[in-house]
């Protein structure tokens, strides 16, 4: 059993424990979850072929791990569904700043519905590095993330 | 945040607590990235990125919803991306089934855009800055746009400001009248990160290129060298060229902004000094390219079957491109001593630019070869699950990003349309 702490700035405040979802590479928001949301997939299965850390792996309720979001500007809009639709990730964990997509989302969820997903960025290329799918993480407050395995 | 007097009484709830919540929403977007005002809109129009009535969107139309009882309608009309379905484009009957139960909202949602400003019944495209549909701002504009492919042109090519804006914010920005100054607003924001040489041997494939450079530089500003041998000025073979690489540059990684050297308008201005101290650079050459494409996954079931059906225009064909593709498909029927395109193909364009062409010689030419005209968006097409298990075929890198549709340059599409095999 090992575990480490990494320190990012609050973007969306809350704690959450949940198991970690690592996308090494830009996550595409809308092509991850363009299938589950149209489909009625409640565990929100990853339909973006073109990420192969991701691809038709579970979503909803996990902490999800990356460096930031990429492609279609649906990006906000579709996090936002996710949420009102109980299909969210736990959390966002960013390695890098957030980007503008993620951020809406994250904000629309946290102001307009009642599933916030607590969201911290700039966690650092270390954290992405280290951080392992499977393992278990937990968010707190002031934007510290535990990672254990 | 400091705020104007007006956008203090939006937040303090002067104008209902509709609005008060949309402000809110905007100023904590704005914050997370160091925003310390709002900017005023002064582009004409806006353009929002919601044009389905997907039956599963409902938290969308609700929230639209409140927006219209709440007094929340936007203060400047607006145009939005393309409509889902159209008789003309073909499908059979199961696929026609799952449609209507699909895009069941889309009358509803349609009269929701009406009430919320819609520029009119043909406002309908990704394209919207085309001459013929007349959302086009002006250099130094500040929107609130959403729509990646029109973002990055708005930015890129016309010189007008506007962040990479999720859907839903862009209505928001619009009801408000005001968007959070940050990143791509600000002077320092559009300086680039990358030099971008290109030193292919011909001129490369836009939507290949653009790819290319998108996974490469993510989100960052590119500056891309080497173009204008191929280029000399913005005309409409250059912006069409453009608006396709910038489509790819933003759905294969997220660039909302870049600048080609001696082209467009803020390269041509202020030339490499809009390269940030200690930026990186990138060679792109033939191997780079081809390696690119190689990378592309193929997720037909079975990936030697024969296409049946092609798309061309994700994001939207200029009247200048429908053009091009006509005397394209016209010379390689000839060749080949064929009339009609052999297998089904669409060519996707607003609906004023179908409009113009229809008026012109080469409608009737391109139809005579069989070739069917749309103003859907091909990606919403292939979401049905009885399309996208066919093997459809595009030269779109953003309609292969998000679909099953398998990519392939120009020439061998053609080729391929045109009676050759994969």
């Amino acid at each position: 059993m090992s575990e480490r702490i990494f320190k990012g700035r609050v973007v969306v405040k809350g704690s959450v424990s949940a198991e970690a979802l690592v996308s090494k590479g830009g996550f595409n928001t809308l092509a991850s979850y363009q299938h589950s949301l149209m489909f009625g997939d409640k565990k929100g299965k990853c339909s973006d072929q073109n990420n192969a850390d991701l691809y038709k792996r579970e979503m909803a309720g996990k902490a999800l791990c990356l460096p930031q979001t990429i492609g279609s500007t649906t990006g906000g809009l579709v996090l936002y569904c996710a949420s009102c639709m109980g299909r969210q990730p736990a959390c966002l964990l960013f390695s890098k700043e957030i980007d503008s997509l993620a951020a809406a989302g994250a904000v629309l969820s946290a102001v307009w519905t009642d599933n916030p997903m607590p969201t911290i960025d700039g966690l650092g290329d270390d954290f992405l590095s280290y951080v392992q799918t499977g393992d278990k993480i937990t968010v707190m407050e002031d934007g510290s993330v535990k990672v254990e395995r | 945040m400091e705020l104007t007097k007006r956008q203090q009484d939006i937040l303090d709830g002067k104008e209902g607590d509709v609005k008060a919540k949309v402000m809110k929403t905007l100023i904590m977007y704005g914050e997370t990235f160091g925003s310390t005002r709002m900017a005023d809109i002064t582009g004409e129009y806006g353009h929002l990125v919601t044009s389905f009535g997907l039956s599963v969107m409902k938290p969308v139309y609700d929230l639209m919803d409140t927006l219209i009882e709440g007094g929340a309608i936007s203060s400047q009309k607006f145009s939005v991306d393309p409509r889902p379905l159209e008789d003309v484009v073909p499908r059979n009957f199961i696929q026609n089934i799952f449609f209507k139960v699909m895009y069941s909202k889309q009358k509803d949602y349609d009269a929701q855009l009406k009430k919320l400003g819609i520029l009119s019944d043909d406002a309908y495209t990704c394209t919207c800055y085309m001459d013929e549909v007349g959302n086009c701002p002006k250099k130094g504009d500040i929107l609130s746009w959403a729509e990646s492919s029109a973002v990055v042109y708005a930015n890129s090519i016309l010189g007008a400001r506007c962040n990479r804006n999720s859907g839903i914010l862009d209505l928001f920005g619009s009801i408000v009248g005001c968007v959070p100054y940050f990143g791509l607003l600000t002077d320092e924001g559009r300086k680039a990160d990358w030099l971008i040489e290109v030193r292919t041997s011909r001129k490369p494939e836009a939507q290949l290129l653009g790819s290319a450079i998108g996974m490469k530089v993510m989100e960052d500003v590119p500056y891309i060298v080497g173009m204008d041998r191929y280029f000399t000025s913005l005309d409409d073979e250059a912006k069409a060229y453009f608006k396709d690489f910038g489509a790819a540059t933003a759905s294969n990684g997220a660039v909302g902004l870049y600048h080609v050297e001696s082209l467009t308008p803020e390269a041509v201005e202020e030339g490499r000094a809009l390269l940030k101290e200690g930026y990186k650079t990138f060679v792109i050459d033939d191997e780079v390219l081809k390696a690119t494409e190689m990378n592309y996954p193929i997720i037909w079931k079975d990936k030697n079957a024969h296409p049946k059906l092609a798309f061309i225009g994700c994001p939207h064909l200029s009247y200048a491109q429908l053009v091009s593709w006509t005397n394209r498909i016209g010379d390689a029927l000839k060749s080949k001593g064929m009339k009609n395109v052999s297998i089904d193909t669409v060519m996707t364009a607003a609906p004023a630019v179908l409009k113009e062409f229809k008026k012109s010689e080469e409608y009737g030419r391109l139809t005579g070869y069989g070739v069917k005209l749309s103003y859907i968006c091909p990606l919403m097409y292939m979401n049905n699950p009885m399309c996208g298990s066919m093997p459809v075929v595009t030269c779109s890198n953003k309609l292969r990003t998000y679909t099953s549709a398998r990519y392939f340059r120009e020439e061998k599409l053609l080729d391929i349309i045109t009676g050759g095999a994969l």
